[in-house]
């Protein structure tokens, strides 16, 4: 027996190579080098979760039907029996009732969604928020801007489907907002509904893209987005030994191949549990779509309700009427103009940064947030905006549970888009500035003992402790950028620079992310510190000692 | 406290260009599992434990699909639902958390290091690259043969059309936006309850009181598809108010009757059913985004992001007594498009 085996395996193996040359893919792959922080899972979990919708995606497909055509119902769902409804409808109440399981995979298909859509955030705010989009990852970057956009399609084109009062009124104002397109908007509604809304065409075509386009593209771009991140091997939070030259961490075998293929079944494990016991999208409640009934307080999946909020607290009067033409600015601002600025802050930031800090470096050690006020205070300034959205996305359920008025919620909301950014990007660019200047305080003063010291002359002081070296380390190592330096407007014969203007308005950006900034502690400053005794390594605290 | 004052003292001497230095790979930690062979038994037999776990996760989803088979009701899916999706959760979890833990706990943590290299391609590379690029080039001979090179360009950029023209113009189907403008009511047309279809008598609907209406149609053409299209133009809510509360226009005068108003439910927003009447106000809230029609007032918008008031269906009674449109709408009915007023 111990003999046969290995080399079974061992002939396996070398009938592999001999067709594949698979052996040069495990000497590089097998001991690769990833680091461990617990926020590098946070892309994982978007990954998993994606794997999740595909098995349970596949299972939904064997039993939905995607199609608009009338059936009565008769089955279970006692409310529903006799009703006139689509295919599409009737066939999501047998695959949830009749078919054992179904109602299982639905919910965990739903709850993957959105936790996908929710992993994909978090994932870039780490990236953001430790600037791991910096050269060389800026395309990387990109490809995931790109995923999450097409991870808000693959949930718009998914929760449509089942063809409910919920969804149809989704569609809706899909319609709506189509239609608000200058010029070419009634053609554009038409084309996508296949003639007058709802038609009869608009869930077979959803169908085919939710089933096909987007989660093919969502797995070549995840494929490509994976394929970057082995070749540049994966950034590092920084500390001691972590340099911008090599990667600390764990082998892929078989470190990694226990955790992350662990860590795949408990993001299943957790989700299937969700599914088991948390009721989600009970579309037997609303019934199938009918363009007359809507209930109240109705919500879309979370991801969604940003654009949903977008659409609440714009003010009508933005609708103009220009030469007989009707441009419905109250749909456009809100619906198109909101999203494509979000949309272009994320996919040009790393361009911006790079230009304005004058750096063509590679970067593989990540940045402490606070190390960088600006991006920090820029991240959560777009944050606050993207979170007061959300919150006027429920702007009714707010008022019912908080017994307030509507119009208020509404107005408060309203100057909230516009004042919360500013005041949450100042309050975090001072954190940031007083935790640095808090890292500094640390680094030359040590440790807060508690104890105090009496000397002989009767004065009194508190001893420090000195920071031990991997914790010096952590808050002296990063660059304080400073603002660039460009040539002057006239060179040195006295020839004004075509590019001088243009030179001026980056270095006035480029201040405006580096004017106030905090140096990292020198070893000077700290030897005149320490030379002044404060510190229990100073002579003062030698003379205690002795 | 003398170790502490080593340290302090070491790297500051060793820092140069006033720069501290890195002071390298922090120690390693050993585990209990590292330190204690017993520990090291305990954490196999909690990986054990957990993916023993798992098979019996699997097994009792195996035994549960068989054995419990809902009768049919909403509750008992429920329930098999939820046995099922535990018994799964357990299978998945078993394997996922013994995985982790036996990554934890035993194998070896010792933190191993690799060596970056520039993304950038080796100088070398990056001239072979080059050399190959341009050899292919002269392979090719078309250096100078303009003509080849823009019919090839020209036919690669046309020919897309071949696919884009009968797509993109089959799935708009007719394309007659012109639709848009009208809808099922007309002169005459019976005001009907929706979704039963019964007629409605003017002398039935009190005050305050709220109708939702269709235009009467026959039961075989409810069942049809192109019902649910036209239905999404011709819903339309039924008020009474006070005649004394009403404000109306000298036009609008006589498209009411006795204090009932008739307005299209659908919101000139984005086209939710403007559901949501409150009896005191007289206000009528479109759930989707709060835009607020005041009825009693032509249905004015007085909150939110709706410019327009609903469009107004003008209504009288027949000799029955029974409530029927004078015409239909005279503007279109929801969202607001481009040519809407062409």
């Amino acid at each position: 027996m111990t003999t046969t085996t290995p080399s079974k395996v061992a002939g396996a193996a070398d009938y592999l190579d001999q067709r594949t040359s698979i052996g040069t893919v495990v000497k590089n792959f097998a001991r690769k080098v990833f680091p461990d922080h617990w926020s590098f899972l946070l892309g994982e979990i978007a990954l998993y979760s994606f794997v999740v919708l595909l098995i349970s995606g596949f299972f939904l497909t064997m039993f939905f039907v995607p199609s608009m055509g009338l059936t009565t119902y008769h089955g279970p769902v006692a409310s529903m029996d006799g009703q006139l409804m689509s295919e599409a409808f009737a066939s999501t109440l047998r695959l949830s009732f009749e078919v054992r399981g179904g109602l299982l995979m639905r919910q965990v298909h739903h709850w993957a969604a959105l936790l996908f859509m929710a992993a994909i955030v978090t994932h870039m705010m780490r990236v953001f928020f430790t600037g791991a989009f910096r050269k060389p990852r800026e395309l990387n970057w990109l490809i995931g801007c790109l995923l999450m956009i097409l991870g808000l399609a693959g949930g718009f084109t998914g929760y449509s489907l089942p063809d409910d009062v919920l969804s149809g009124n989704g569609l809706r104002i899909t319609d709506g907002v189509v239609k608000a397109i200058p010029v070419i908007g009634s053609y554009m509604s038409y084309f996508v509904f296949g003639g007058e809304f709802p038609g009869e065409d608009i869930i077979p075509r959803l169908f085919s893209l939710h089933v096909m386009v987007v989660p093919a593209l969502i797995l070549s771009f995840v494929g490509l987005h994976l394929l970057f991140v082995v070749l540049h091997k994966h950034t590092q939070y920084p500390g001691g030994g972590r340099t911008n030259t090599n990667v600390v961490g764990f082998p892929l075998f078989p470190v990694y191949v226990a955790k992350a293929g662990g860590f795949f079944f408990v993001v299943f494990g957790v989700l299937v549990l969700m599914g088991g016991t948390m009721a989600i999208n009970n579309v037997w409640n609303y019934g199938p779509y009918d363009p007359s009934p809507v209930s109240a307080g109705a919500q879309p999946d979370w991801y969604m309700l940003f654009l949903e909020g977008s659409l609440r607290l714009m003010p009508g009067q933005a609708e103009i009427v220009i030469a007989g033409y009707t441009l419905s600015l109250n749909v456009l601002i809100p619906a198109m103009i909101i999203p494509g600025l979000l949309f272009t802050f994320l996919f040009v930031y790393p361009f911006v940064e790079a230009k304005v800090t004058g750096d063509k470096r590679e970067h593989h050690v990540l940045d402490r947030p606070r190390n960088v006020p600006v991006r920090t205070g820029l991240g959560v300034a777009f944050l606050t905006a993207f979170i007061v959205l959300a919150v006027a996305g429920s702007n009714d359920l707010v008022a019912t549970h908080f017994h307030m008025s509507l119009n208020a919620i509404t107005w408060i909301l309203r100057i909230l888009l516009f004042v919360g950014p500013v005041i949450a990007f100042w309050i975090t660019k001072r954190i940031c500035l007083s935790l640095q200047r808090k890292d500094r305080e640390l680094v030359l003063h040590g440790h807060e003992t508690g104890k105090i010291v009496r000397f002989a002359n009767g004065e009194y002081i508190e001893v420090h402790r000195p920071l031990n070296e991997q914790e010096r380390w952590l808050r002296v190592n990063y660059d304080a950028h400073r603002p660039l330096e460009i040539e002057p407007a006239e060179d040195s014969r006295g020839v004004r620079r075509k590019s001088y203007k243009q030179d001026r308005r980056w270095q006035k950006l480029s201040r405006f992310f580096y004017e106030d900034r905090v140096e990292p502690v020198r070893p000077s400053e700290l030897h005149e510190v320490q030379g002044h005794g404060e510190l229990e390594g100073g002579p003062v605290a030698a003379e205690l000692n002795s | 406290m003398s170790e502490l004052n080593k340290n302090a003292s070491n790297d500051i001497v060793a820092s140069h260009g006033d720069k501290f230095t890195d002071p390298g790979i922090p120690a390693h930690k050993e585990r209990m599992s590292d330190k204690d062979p017993a520990a090291a038994k305990r954490a196999e037999h909690q990986s054990a434990f957990l993916f023993t776990l798992s098979i019996i996760g699997t097994i009792t989803a195996v035994v549960v699909y068989f054995a419990i088979r809902p009768e049919g009701t909403v509750t008992s899916v429920r329930n098999a639902n939820l046995a099922l999706g535990i018994a799964i959760a357990f299978a998945l979890l078993g394997i996922g958390l013994g995985a982790i833990h036996w990554a934890k706990a035993l194998m070896s943590d010792h933190e191993v290091i690799d060596e970056r290299h520039p993304i950038v391609s080796s100088d070398e590379d990056r001239a072979g690259a080059i050399e190959a690029l341009e050899a292919g080039v002269k392979d090719a001979n078309i250096g100078r043969r303009t003509v080849l090179k823009g019919s090839a360009v020209t036919a690669l950029g046309l020919f897309p059309l071949t696919i884009a023209v009968p797509l993109v113009s089959s799935v708009g189907n007719d394309w007659d936006v012109s639709k848009f403008r009208h809808t099922l009511w007309e002169k005459g047309k019976r005001l009907t309850t929706d979704p039963a279809g019964r007629p409605v008598k003017a002398s039935e609907i009190t005050v305050g009181s709220v109708v939702h209406i269709i235009p009467e149609v026959s039961e075989e053409e409810r069942a049809s598809h192109a019902w649910i299209s036209e239905k999404a133009k011709a819903v339309v809510l039924l008020v009474r108010l006070d005649p004394k509360d009403l404000k109306e226009t000298e036009e609008r005068k006589s498209w009411s009757y006795d204090g009932i108003v008739a307005y299209s439910k659908i919101c000139t927003h984005v086209g939710c059913p403007v559901a949501l009447y409150e009896q005191q106000t007289h206000h009528l809230l479109c759930p989707c985004h709060q835009s607020t029609f005041d009825v009693a007032d032509g249905a004015k918008v007085v909150f939110g992001p709706a410019k327009r008031a609903l469009p107004q269906l003008p209504i009288t009674v027949d000799d029955e007594g029974y409530l029927i449109a004078q015409d239909d709408f005279n503007e279109p009915i929801g969202p607001s498009y481009w040519e809407r007023l062409k």
